[in-house]
């Protein structure tokens, strides 16, 4: 019975690490078929940034919930003005210059904070489940991620805000015609993407610790969930990381880990394969 | 230096000079260097083939070079001798390119869902590779040896002597001949009708098959083709560093050959080479110091040649060079001369 228990959190907890290290990536994709392959650097940075917070004296949570969303979000601003900006309707072009830029961030990380692992320890003391002894942080990011999904629903089906990305989304010309400029609605929503990257990296950090490599962790986790989602942002999302989720952990707890993401990512080969479809518009809508 | 035009076309003038000073240069330098520069050569011919002509780009083309440096250790271990170990190098990595585009392209996917399996198949071999420490993973002698790698295979040897074994010169002398003939065999491919059906598909690969060629095949071949020559890229790599790590399979080195090829140029076969060999060198000597990351310099780099120049500097080079030409000979009204000019333009469709 507590082995059932532990199995089901673990597995929920696998779901909203894969929920909550897709979500940036998932609006920017959904939004504006852009394929950031920074994002997983986005997620490395804004841990290196509650790390570095913590560590001079920074209230943890205030580190994690609020600075590091906000410098990743003005990090991305910068990102998109320098460089997305210029190649809107080149999806490729964008994912070479984005692994470029995950380079580039991963030099210049090394650089700053050494190569070493750094870490902070989990501000939540672990409990004990019947004979297993379970990480109490992991219930936090569970929930961080369930209030995260849901405020993002909220935001894109109730406010004015939500309602011109959306009509962004489905047609770029018609919303320039009602006076909102598709390029403002763009940059927007690629800053408020990395904020949520960095969102996810400030509540990863004490969980995981971190090396300047530690991007290329969460992109391919990240990546295949979002692509296998398709283009429609929240349920997306949720439903490729609860597919995802499920059959990495089952297969880890029979096979070992290593495994466990072994199968994940064959199981996205092959969705990949029976579902070609789950793109709807490949290209940016509007400019090209 | 040869060809500029969508296809190119052989000049051997050039090709012999280049071939001479091949055969030469080790009398001038140490061909330790120079022999990995060929084969990342090599590498990138294999990509920039695909990737400029077929615009099919692969987004882990390390897993065939890692492939084809893993068969080789493996089955140098197990069999004592270089030759077959050798062509299962080239004719593996073929095989499993082949299954995968025949799955990819026949499922009439995307390029962005093909950027995606074939980065998701490297990454699922790096992974596999790392974690096959301990006697458990073992192929007949050859352990895998996990985030170890496979050391201490035998290299290569004269075909039927296997106690005639190369390093050094000889080394570097198989590896030149493996480049010039490999690009003998992209010029030979460009110039027979596959390689024309080949640059359609990238330029309208509609209007193709509306032709009535078989667009699925075609890619797949091509894909077949570029993996065999990563594979025997990826076996000189492991007969010239003598010990193969899951490192041949990483993202660094998937990005680092998309870069070779990239800032070289696409549509062309010596650009690529010349952007491995070059960037190459400068991994190595950046490899030397610790001042500044490497990663950093490359990154940047990949950035602004695709904001800056996205064909690549080969062809920017090329045509600032034509333009040149055609300023001096502008008097004569040269039409030849300014065809050179007229190379596709919409490579991406």
């Amino acid at each position: 019975m507590d082995y059932a228990a532990v199995i089901v959190l673990e597995i929920l907890y696998m779901i909203a690490f894969l929920a909550l290290t897709s979500a940036g990536l998932a609006i920017v994709f959904g939004m504006m078929r852009v394929i950031n392959l920074a994002h997983g650097e986005f997620v490395m940075l804004g841990g290196y940034i509650t790390i570095a917070c913590a560590k001079a004296g920074v209230n943890i949570y205030f580190a994690m919930l609020v600075l590091a969303p906000l410098a990743v979000g003005i990090w991305g601003l910068i990102v998109e003005r320098l460089i997305i900006r210029f190649l809107y309707g080149r999806m490729i072009d964008v994912m070479l210059a984005t692994w470029g830029l995950s380079l580039l961030m991963v030099g210049a990380v090394s650089m700053i904070f050494g190569t070493t692992a750094v870490s902070v320890p989990a501000p939540i003391p672990g409990y004990q489940l019947g004979s297993y002894q379970m990480g109490g942080y992991n219930l936090f990011i569970i929930a961080v991620t369930l209030l995260l999904v849901g405020a993002m629903w909220v935001v894109l089906r109730f406010t004015r805000a939500g309602l011109v990305a959306r009509g962004a989304m489905q047609g770029a010309e018609v919303v320039a015609a009602l006076g909102y400029d598709p390029r403002k609605v763009y940059m927007a929503t690629f800053t408020v993407g990395a904020a949520l990257s960095g969102l996810a990296g400030g509540v990863l950090a004490p969980l995981t610790g971190l090396l300047p490599s530690s991007g290329g962790a969460y992109i391919a986790k990240a990546f295949i969930t979002v692509i296998t989602g398709g283009a429609a942002v929240i349920s997306g999302t949720l439903s490729s990381a609860a597919l995802f989720g499920l059959v990495n952990q089952v297969t880890s707890f029979e096979a070992g880990p290593v495994i466990g993401e072994i199968a994940m990512l064959a199981l996205a080969i092959v969705l990949l394969r029976l579902m070609p479809q789950g793109i709807t518009g490949r290209f940016f809508r509007g400019s090209t | 230096m040869i060809g500029w035009r969508s296809t190119g076309r052989l000049h051997w003038g050039w090709f012999i000079a280049f071939a001479a000073v091949l055969l030469l240069l080790p009398l001038v330098i140490d061909t330790h260097t120079p022999t990995v520069l060929l084969i990342w050569a090599l590498f990138a011919l294999s990509l920039g083939m695909m990737w400029g002509y077929a615009g099919l780009l692969s987004f882990g083309h390390s897993a065939y070079f890692g492939l084809g440096a893993y068969v080789y250790a493996i089955a140098a271990v197990n069999i004592g001798e270089s030759t077959i170990p050798l062509l299962l190098a080239i004719v593996i990595p073929a095989i499993v390119a082949a299954v995968i585009g025949a799955m990819m392209f026949y499922g009439r996917i995307s390029d962005v869902y093909m950027s995606v399996i074939t980065l998701v198949v490297t990454l699922i071999l790096f992974k596999f590779m790392n974690a096959t420490a301990g006697d458990a993973y073992r192929i007949g002698d050859a352990r895998l040896g996990g985030f170890n790698g496979i050391p201490g295979f035998p290299t290569l040897n004269v075909p039927g002597f296997p106690e005639l074994s190369l390093f050094g010169t000889p080394t570097y002398y198989v590896c030149a001949v493996a480049l010039l003939l490999c690009y003998l065999l992209c010029r030979w491919i460009l110039a027979r009708s596959f390689g024309r059906v080949l640059v359609g598909i990238r330029e309208n690969e509609a209007r193709c098959e509306l032709m009535g060629y078989n667009v699925a095949a075609n890619k797949t071949a091509i894909f077949t083709v570029s993996a065999a020559m990563a594979g025997l890229a990826g076996c000189l790599f492991a007969n010239w560093a003598e010990i193969v790590t899951p490192s041949v399979f990483s993202l660094r080195q998937a990005a680092e050959v998309i870069i070779w090829v990239i800032v070289g140029g696409l549509g062309t076969l010596v650009g690529p080479m010349i952007g491995a060999a070059v960037l190459g060198m400068v991994k190595l000597l950046l490899g030397e110091q610790t001042v500044i990351d490497n990663a950093l310099i490359l990154g940047l780099l990949l950035i602004i040649v695709v904001l800056a120049i996205p064909r690549g500097v080969v062809p920017a080079v090329a045509r600032l060079w034509a333009t040149w030409r055609r300023s001096r000979t502008r008097g004569a009204g040269r039409i030849g001369v300014r065809r050179r000019l007229g190379g596709p333009q919409g490579m991406r469709g």
